[in-house]
């Protein structure tokens, strides 16, 4: 059954590279979740914003599409330090409840900003001819930047394990992961370390919401729409962990894209079901500590 | 407990106990000021006539903030999809208007606030075992499928576009719905001080003392025997209930309701209302969304997007500055001012 096949492979594709941006998005997240067990609502702003830089330089200065992304995610991780010095800081042995309000209160904040600074209507961006139109892998056609999007993904993948695995500060978050007092009476600074995983992350989350421009449309809703689905990866993947957070985007990311080619009507019913499912059967998430 | 303390004589003990039985005792009796908002309600709509449409909003918008005020403020169950329950009383009294036939007023609120209270109950034993994020999660989760399957089966449900056209028999049998709002706000008055009072029995009986108990240490609760999980569920189901009633309410006063009222901004939005005001205690959210209902109608009219960045900075305040609300903040003004005031 020719047809069925092409259909599964779409579906897996577009799947992987829906998986992908989530990923890019979600793992900065995870990681400072994991370290400090801090609720950050706020995260999708950052993507908005990263999002909306690219669109300020590929639109007004005419930087490509790129070099743009990289721009926006150093921009938007080193923006994002004075957040966290300022104001996060203060809340790290708060209750759940005011970090939630916090970041809330941060997300609508930017989402009016960026509101009043480009409209509520959805933005797009030139593309390089390269990343538009569809590339032939030998046996059928892909779409280009979806193609180019898992890339990345497994680039950014690569580096995030090996830093992860096999590099002393990789060794330090998981170790602050695993126990954070432990981790800090050993010698650890557990504060800087979580303003540079903060900042990472942050970054990342902007080159997420830069390649969501493409994907889905962005306008200032993103920061909420989107968050949502980040958490859900999070949450499903288990807090700081890098392997839980990869599975959680794949299968995140492949079920819901099959999902809307079956059911069109369903919308994002799938998503929040797996959630249900995953998190009462392990409310830690697939990697998560109890 | 004072009298555990070791060190104490058996005459202090005794005395400390009596003090704390005393306390317990006595904090439910009525004081004067608890008569202030019926009043000042009262007055409203006499010096606000042509308002009341608005006005029973805002009285709807309390009771939904009172419910999220059991389960958030006493019970500490941190959740961002209480519209879950709003949505399932609106669309219990819409659907049963519709489909059934069934659209005496009074009956129907109830019936929602049973219909919500089951849902409660269903949802809670499953999602209450767990705590902090996952918990939160799972809360969102559950609004956002509600909403999914609404959309899924929008020819039921009416979907974005919402069920028009819905009609309620008059209040009792003898008052109709007017262009004014009077009824509907007397009406939305009489429900919210039944659920106040009733609200207000819970909080202070031995079973509210208890949530107090799981909110500030859930381990000790464990540990005196205390079930938890029952106890969490029961005020779930009691707050899910409410919060269908405020849904009822919103459908029978609108007479009209659309798949929005699921939304993640109507859950935020009402637990920016009782923040405002001021979490575990009773007043809190009548402050908190007489204020939020006043100032969004004044400033979204200006630019609503002014308007959103407003509320944003309200909560980062809130959290910053008033982390127990504008009643926490009157509350230490006015001790600090009573202190300077004595001797």
């Amino acid at each position: 059954m020719p047809h069925l096949l092409t259909i599964a492979v779409s579906i897996l594709f577009d799947g992987l590279a829906y998986a992908m941006f989530l990923f890019i998005t979600s793992v900065g997240l995870s990681v400072t979740m994991g370290l400090m067990g801090f609720v950050n609502l706020a995260h999708g702003a950052f993507a908005m914003a990263g999002g909306y830089i690219v669109v300020s330089l590929t639109r007004s200065l005419g930087i490509d599409f790129v070099p743009s992304l990289l721009i926006s995610a150093v921009v938007i991780a080193v923006a994002s330090v004075p957040f966290e010095r300022g104001l996060y800081r203060r809340l790290y042995k708060s209750t759940d409840l005011e970090q939630v309000l916090l970041t809330i209160g941060l997300a609508f904040m930017a989402i009016a900003a960026f509101t009043y600074f480009y409209g509520p209507i959805p933005k797009s961006v030139p593309l390089p001819s390269w990343l538009e139109g569809d590339i032939n892998l030998g046996f059928r056609s892909f779409p280009s930047y979806r193609a180019f999007l898992i890339l990345i993904g497994a680039i950014l993948i690569t580096i995030l394990w090996y830093a992860f695995e096999r590099t002393n500060i990789g060794a330090k978050i998981r170790a602050a992961v695993d126990n954070r007092r432990m981790a800090e009476s050993v010698g650890i600074n557990v504060d800087r370390l979580f303003t540079l995983t903060f900042a990472l992350g942050s970054g990342l989350a902007a080159l997420g919401g830069g390649f969501a421009i493409q994907l889905f449309g962005l306008t200032p809703y993103f920061a909420v729409l989107y968050l949502v689905l980040f958490l859900i990866v999070v949450a499903v993947g288990g807090l700081g962990s890098l392997k839980g957070t990869l599975l959680a985007a794949l299968v995140i990311g492949i079920i819901d894209t099959g999902g809307k080619y079956m059911f069109p009507q369903a919308g994002n019913f799938f998503i929040y079901a797996i959630t249900v499912i995953v998190l009462l059967i392990k409310p830690a998430g697939f990697y998560g500590r109890e | 407990m004072a009298a555990s303390e070791p060190t104490s004589g058996a005459m202090t003990a005794k005395a400390a106990r009596d003090r704390a039985a005393e306390y317990l005792l006595r904090r439910h009796y009525f004081r004067w000021p608890e008569a202030l908002p019926w009043l000042i309600a009262i007055v409203c709509f006499f010096v606000f006539p042509d308002r009341m449409t608005f006005g029973s909003q805002v009285v709807i918008m309390i009771m939904f903030a009172l419910s999220l005020d059991l389960i958030l403020g006493y019970a500490g169950i941190v959740t961002l999809g209480h519209a879950a329950f709003f949505g399932v009383g609106a669309y219990t009294v819409a659907l049963a208007s519709l489909k059934l036939g069934w659209s005496e007023p009074v009956s129907g609120v109830v019936g929602a606030g049973i219909v919500a209270g089951l849902v409660g109950v269903i949802v809670g034993w499953f999602i209450l075992r767990y705590r902090g994020l996952t918990l939160l999660m799972l809360t969102i989760a559950f609004a956002a499928m509600l909403q999914e399957a609404g959309n899924i089966r929008s020819d039921f449900t009416g979907g974005y576009d919402g069920l028009p056209g819905l009609m309620f028999d008059p209040l009792l049998g003898h008052f109709q719905y007017d262009l004014y709002g009077h009824t509907a706000y007397w009406y939305a008055l009489a429900v919210l001080a039944v659920v106040f009072f009733f609200v207000r029995r819970v909080v202070y009986s031995p079973f509210g003392q208890a949530l107090t108990g799981i909110r500030e240490n859930v381990r000790r609760m464990h540990s005196i025997g205390s079930p938890v999980h029952r106890r969490l569920v029961t005020v779930y189901a009691i707050s899910a209930g409410i919060a269908g009633m405020a849904g009822a309410l919103f459908t029978q006063t609108n007479a009209y309701v659309t798949l929005t009222v699921f939304d993640f901004d109507a859950s935020a939005k009402v637990m920016v209302m009782l923040i405002l005001g001021g979490t575990g205690r009773l007043y809190g959210p009548f402050i908190g969304a007489v204020i939020y209902m006043v100032m969004e109608d004044y400033f979204s009219k200006l630019s609503p997007t002014f308007w959103q960045f407003g509320i944003g900075l309200m909560l980062v305040l809130a959290v910053l500055f008033a982390r127990r609300g504008l009643l926490g903040l009157a509350e230490t003004g006015w001790r600090k001012l009573s202190q300077r005031g004595a001797p």
